[in-house]
């Protein structure tokens, strides 16, 4: 190295060099826009796949209350119902449980148990779902079922292997926006004579919001999304709960359950085929609406800090 | 004629070994060599085996583990429905006609005038058992009751001479053929103009081995399964009646193969005339223990012993 850089330095023109550079500039703009390109593919293969089921399923089929496709009835409420149900009891039980935790560990813990408590989170994100799945499925599904629901196999089951599954990501970006909130913002509340609860709650969180909200939404974003683990414990009913506490307590059919358990006996083309795309589609468009409202919420927040500061 | 092909075929293979860089051509002429010095000219024709669809997995399994046994005997399957196979027996376009159900007289009757004696050979049974937790009182119900239980029109075990506990429903997939059986014969009752179907409270298992394990803990579900599945010390087989009137039959490979217990069916093979050569060593083996073994592999229930 040291040998060739002055040997190149005494050539302006080099040539070999130049193109190398050159090379690698397009290979690393070539990788970045290849994401793009994939993404797009993606949007394009589940668009040409799931639209036609639109035309071909009647909307008062695909708005009903009933999915049973060996006899066309492309109803999507209960499954959208039964994500919606999982997600939500996911998101009630690991947002509080995260929150706490990435402020006890950020605020208050000593230095080594939060040594200890790290990586233990770090390893309850690497768990693969399918395990915890297996757990739900041998573990908590009969503690529930002894609790007093008629089976173990519920929506709240999900829930609550979900909110494990998220917890990881909730607790350590939680805990990453809690750390980057300037030391100035907690003297300062302490030198005033806040408590060091008073300083926790009402200085240092509001400071982390758009952290905590990012936090958050990756968290249902994970929730939503899971498959396997949902497949084994909520039962799979396309049953629309009633309205009701209880509604957490009963089987629900979730849409990448759906996805998963008949995708692959489908015949290519048909009807129930291009509905488990359209499934997809409507998926993707959740996903999206959280995340660009997640977008948003950061957004403002942001803005409303710098002016205050200013 | 097979003395011009050989040479011919030899000087192929030289040719190909001189072309190949790979291994690929070399094994392709090989076995393009055994065929034509193996295979008499009787079994050069393969043997057109047609006809169910729930058949016709099973159908494949044999005919794949049969070319170990035999690997001259080629035998092509096709599916189609029960219906397309006895037409092609009855034409004479297949040797063997696969069928969930026996032939009809009409159909056997049809046969003869082609001047063709169809011959019935068993070679599976297809039996549901519908079972229960061991702590569950209720141990007999009608095909009736069934079809109550699970369009949802019973929600309570009581009404069925149980426990006052509401009733867990559990069933296979939709696209199981299992799942599709059991619609049409205990959840519509065999009758072509009803539509009823599961109760949306009902839990879909993805595996057979999902309905076992709920059943063995939760005392208020019910669920059916292959005979295959069911261990009877952690699940109860409930006995089933076509209606009050008749006998209450418990599942059982006996029950099943003498067609008393109602959710069980035959699953056939006709051919045409008694079979000869190696289509009558075919059934035999498929009828023996190597082909019943493929048989409860793919959860169907085996032959009882010969």
């Amino acid at each position: 190295m040291e040998q060739t850089a002055p040997f190149i330095g005494s050539r302006p023109a080099a040539e070999p060099r130049h193109w190398g550079e050159w090379m690698i500039e397009k290979l690393i703009q070539v990788a970045g826009l290849s994401t793009i390109l994939i993404i797009a593919l993606i949007f394009f293969f589940l668009l040409r796949e799931g639209l036609p089921a639109f035309f071909k399923v009647p909307l008062h089929t695909l708005l009903g209350s009933r999915w049973y496709p060996i006899e066309n009835l492309f109803g999507l409420l209960p499954l959208l119902v039964g994500s919606l149900l999982v997600t939500v009891g996911a998101v009630v039980i690991a947002v509080p449980l995260g929150l706490v935790t990435a402020i006890y560990m950020g605020e208050i813990a000593p230095r080594w148990q939060r040594e200890i408590l790290k990586p233990l989170i770090e390893m309850l994100a690497g768990i693969p779902s399918i395990v915890l799945g297996f757990l739900g499925w041998v573990v908590l599904a009969p503690l529930i079922q002894q609790a007093g629901a008629p089976t173990g196999l519920t929506a709240f089951t999900g829930s609550i292997i979900l909110a494990y599954m998220s917890l990881p990501t909730i607790i350590s970006i939680s805990e990453d926006a809690l750390y980057a909130v300037p030391k100035e913002y907690r003297d300062g509340a302490l030198a005033i004579g806040a408590t060091q609860w008073q300083t926790i709650w009402r200085v240092v969180v509001p400071a982390a919001r758009s952290g905590i909200v990012i936090a958050i939404m990756l968290g249902i974003g994970r929730a939503i999304g899971e498959t396997m683990a949902v497949l084994m414990v909520t039962g799979n009913a396309a049953n629309i709960p009633a309205l009701g506490f209880g509604m957490f307590f009963q089987p629900v059919r979730t849409m990448t359950a759906t996805i998963a358990a008949e995708m692959g006996e489908v015949a290519n083309g048909s009807v129930h085929y291009n509905t488990l795309f359209a499934i997809g589609i409507l998926l993707f468009v959740i996903t999206f609406g959280i995340n660009s409202l997640a977008g948003r919420l950061v957004g403002t927040q942001g803005k409303r800090r710098r002016s205050s500061q200013l | 004629m097979l003395f011009v092909r050989y040479p011919f075929k030899f000087s192929l293979c030289v040719l190909l070994l001189l072309m190949a860089s790979g291994g690929i051509w070399i094994s392709a002429c090989q076995s393009g060599a055994t065929v034509a010095q193996t295979a008499p000219a009787e079994n050069q024709r393969a043997i057109q085996n047609k006809g169910s669809d729930t058949l016709v997995n099973l159908a494949l399994a044999w005919a794949e583990a049969y070319r170990n046994v035999n690997p001259t005997v080629a035998i092509a399957v096709t599916g189609g429905g029960t219906g397309t196979g006895i037409a092609a027996l009855i034409n004479g376009t297949a040797d063997i006609a696969n069928a969930s159900r026996k032939m009809t007289d009409d159909e056997i009757a049809q046969a003869k005038q082609n001047g063709i004696t169809p011959v019935e050979f068993t070679v599976a049974i297809d039996a549901l058992a519908v079972i229960v937790n061991p702590a569950n009182p209720v141990s007999k119900l009608t095909i009736a009751q069934l079809a109550d239980i699970f369009t949802g029109r019973i929600t309570n075990w009581q009404a069925v001479g149980g426990n006052d506990a509401p009733i867990v429903l559990l069933s296979r997939e939709t696209n199981s053929g299992t799942h599709v059986y059991f619609l049409e014969n205990v959840v519509r009752q065999n009758q072509k103009d009803n539509k009823d179907i599961f109760v949306p409270q009902t839990l879909l298992m993805p595996s057979s081995v999902g309905i076992t394990s709920e059943v063995r803990r939760n005392p208020n579900a019910i669920g059916y399964d292959g005979l295959g599945y069911v261990d009877p010390e952690h699940e109860k087989m409930i006995a089933i009646a076509v209606d009050k009137k008749s006998p209450y039959i418990a599942p059982s490979v006996a029950s099943g193969a003498d067609g008393s217990y109602p959710i069980a069916r035959g699953l056939y093979m006709y051919t045409a005339g008694e079979p000869k050569g190696v289509i009558a060593s075919y059934l035999d083996w498929i009828q023996g223990p190597q082909g019943q073994k493929i048989v409860a592999d793919l959860g169907f229930v085996p032959l009882p012993k010969r």
